[in-house]
């Protein structure tokens, strides 16, 4: 089976973009994969829409996108897979490729929440859950599952406020690198302890906003790739699963389960050993829609030993130079996260990353050329982990 | 307070207004356009509404119901297997058995981990906070539910047990989790 490379990558402006309706804010980052990748829209056999939905008026995106962006009457779907939803977008594009239906396949997220007022917002995030018996009845909302996760490893491990205040801090300081992201402003740890609580021990700053945004990626397949550019990203594996509705069936609130299976699905293609997986890579994406969550992942990608996660972010160890980068774009915590976009987003920043072309002041030193993204759909519902290298998979 | 004075309540505190701001919007601009308070964009305001209420099909749990307006709080057993399952359901589907018993619950537990609702949806704005805990029964079951205490009275851990109350101000049966 041929492998697949990422040939072209776009990425609009996250943030409040009250600017443009989500057919003309999707172009943004349609455009410039197109441009990148030298490609016309008749170069594209298919194209697949990350798109959570529910959020714009649109409920039929994928049409109205390739409408839009001239990329009708090629095939398409839209995909749904929670806040992965862009990583699901992603693997049907790859398997396409992979299975021989489509030598050049464009994968396309895009989300743009603002369409909804605040408080609906926070209703729809809520129902994601469980509707019926942790929804209806107890009123969760989405910052509400991870705190659950947050007062539990407080009581275990003996992790502070403080260590979710270094992930906040470190992810703002560099979103205000990056000319994509909804914040650029850095903040300090004493506007953290401050900001507002919104779901204890969770606060605003533990939080990702509500954002607007469209990524896009061209996969081809690898004679096509070649023809197309010489300095391809190639796609080495990708893990994916899924969890359960009900927070209340998971095991124990100290991590995401799903997120770690999908990383020892990954990491055995790719041949990387889960205890040392951080030696493998130069630079992660991991799902921070929470400050606990990035300190889960630390520990469910194996960057850090369980329970320890907090102490790799007390020590700086994510930040460029140490031990792992981690969400040197932001994170979702800076950077946004319109839920379809944020799993391609996550692809683009790795891809742009291993070629050298990050903003100034996130770029990670690449010395093994590969990359990993961590991308979780709801609390756990689905995982989605996958990993880019400059080297040839197969080669 | 029934549902209905409550959402009439709600209605008019969140719909009401937004349905005088586009009628103003239409006389002013003839078009139901604002523009954004921090970017000046113009913004489309709908005049189509949604609204959802879905109807839930629980037949298959009904006992579920049936036993909780009388005070007890059941789960499912599976006959062949042994599994408990809550929230109940009336399939085994590991071993592909239906109709499973009925046990009763213990009710005792252990908190598992809590948080506070400081930031409601729209539907639960009419709550005061409320704190949302998960404990492990006896059983080895988990149940999520409103943990009814001062907040500086729970800590991670702390024995509870499931009590069946009357949801205020609505007053329809549900459970909740108490200190012991
Ligand atoms: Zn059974």
């Amino acid at each position: 089976m041929t492998d697949v490379a990422i040939v072209g990558t776009g990425h609009s402006k996250f943030g409040n973009r009250t600017d443009v309706n989500l057919q003309e804010l999707t172009w943004e980052a349609v455009k410039q994969a197109l441009e990148e990748s030298n490609l016309d829209q008749k170069d594209i056999d298919t194209f697949v829409v990350g798109n959570a939905g529910g959020w714009s008026s649109e409920s039929l995106s994928a049409i109205v996108i390739g409408e839009y962006c001239n990329l009708a009457p090629k095939g398409t779907m839209r995909v749904e897979a929670a806040c992965a939803t862009g990583s699901a977008a992603l693997r049907i594009a790859y398997q396409a490729i992979k299975a021989g239906e489509a030598k050049i396949a464009m994968v396309i997220g895009v989300e743009q929440m603002h369409q909804s007022p605040n408080p609906v917002a926070v209703e729809m995030m809520g129902r994601a859950g469980n509707y019926f018996w942790e929804f209806e009845n107890f009123g969760l909302t989405f910052p509400g599952y991870y705190a659950l996760y947050a007062t539990r490893r407080m009581a275990k491990f003996g992790m502070k406020e403080e260590d979710l205040g270094q992930i906040a801090i470190k992810n703002h300081y560099y979103g205000s690198f990056n000319p994509y992201a909804m914040f650029q402003k850095q903040i300090k740890m004493d506007e953290y302890i401050k900001s507002r609580v919104v779901a204890y021990p969770l606060k605003i700053y533990d939080a990702c906003p509500i954002t607007d945004g469209a990524a896009a990626l061209i996969l081809a397949s690898e004679e096509v790739a070649k023809k197309i550019t010489d300095s391809p990203v190639w796609i080495v594996s990708q893990g994916f699963k899924s969890g359960t509705a009900n927070l209340s069936k998971r095991d124990d609130f100290i991590s995401i389960d799903v997120a770690r299976l999908a990383a020892e699905e990954a990491y055995k293609k790719a041949k990387v050993d889960f205890d040392e997986a951080w030696k493998y890579f130069d630079v992660a994406e991991a799902h921070d829609c929470f400050t606990i969550a990035e300190i889960m992942a630390y520990e469910d990608l194996g960057f850090a030993k369980r329970g320890e996660g907090h102490l790799l972010a007390r020590e700086e160890q994510t930040y460029v130079g140490g031990r792992i980068p981690v969400n040197v774009d932001g994170g979702l915590k800076a950077k946004g996260h319109p839920i379809g976009a944020t799993g391609v987003s996550m692809a683009v920043s790795i891809t742009r990353q291993l070629l050298h072309r990050a903003a100034k002041g996130t770029q990670a030193d690449i010395k093994k050329g590969m990359g990993i993204a961590h991308n979780v759909g709801g609390t756990g519902h689905y995982a989605y982990v996958t990993i880019f290298s400059l080297k040839k998979p197969s080669a | 307070m029934g549902i209905t004075e409550i959402r009439e309540r709600q209605f008019n505190e969140i719909d009401k207004k937004v349905l005088e701001q586009i009628d103003l919007l239409i006389k002013n601009s003839k078009m139901p356009i604002m523009r954004d308070l921090k970017t000046n964009n113009p913004l489309w305001v709908d005049v189509r509404e949604l609204t959802q209420r879905f109807m839930i099909p629980i037949g298959r749990i009904y006992k579920f119901f049936d036993q909780l307006s009388k005070g007890k709080i059941i789960g499912t057993k599976c006959p062949k297997c042994g599994s408990i399952y809550f929230p109940p359901q009336d399939d085994c589907t590991k071993c592909r058995v239906s109709g499973l018993d009925v046990i009763e619950l213990s009710g005792e537990g252990e908190l598992l981990t809590y948080t506070v609702i400081t930031v409601k949806p729209v539907s639960f704005m009419h709550y005061q906070d409320y704190i949302v805990g998960i404990a492990r029964l006896k059983e080895g079951i988990n149940i999520l539910a409103w943990v009814n205490e001062k907040l500086e009275d729970i800590q991670v851990g702390m024995k509870v047990k499931v009590n069946v109350v009357r949801r205020e101000p609505e007053g329809y049966f549900t459970y909740e989790l108490r200190k012991v």
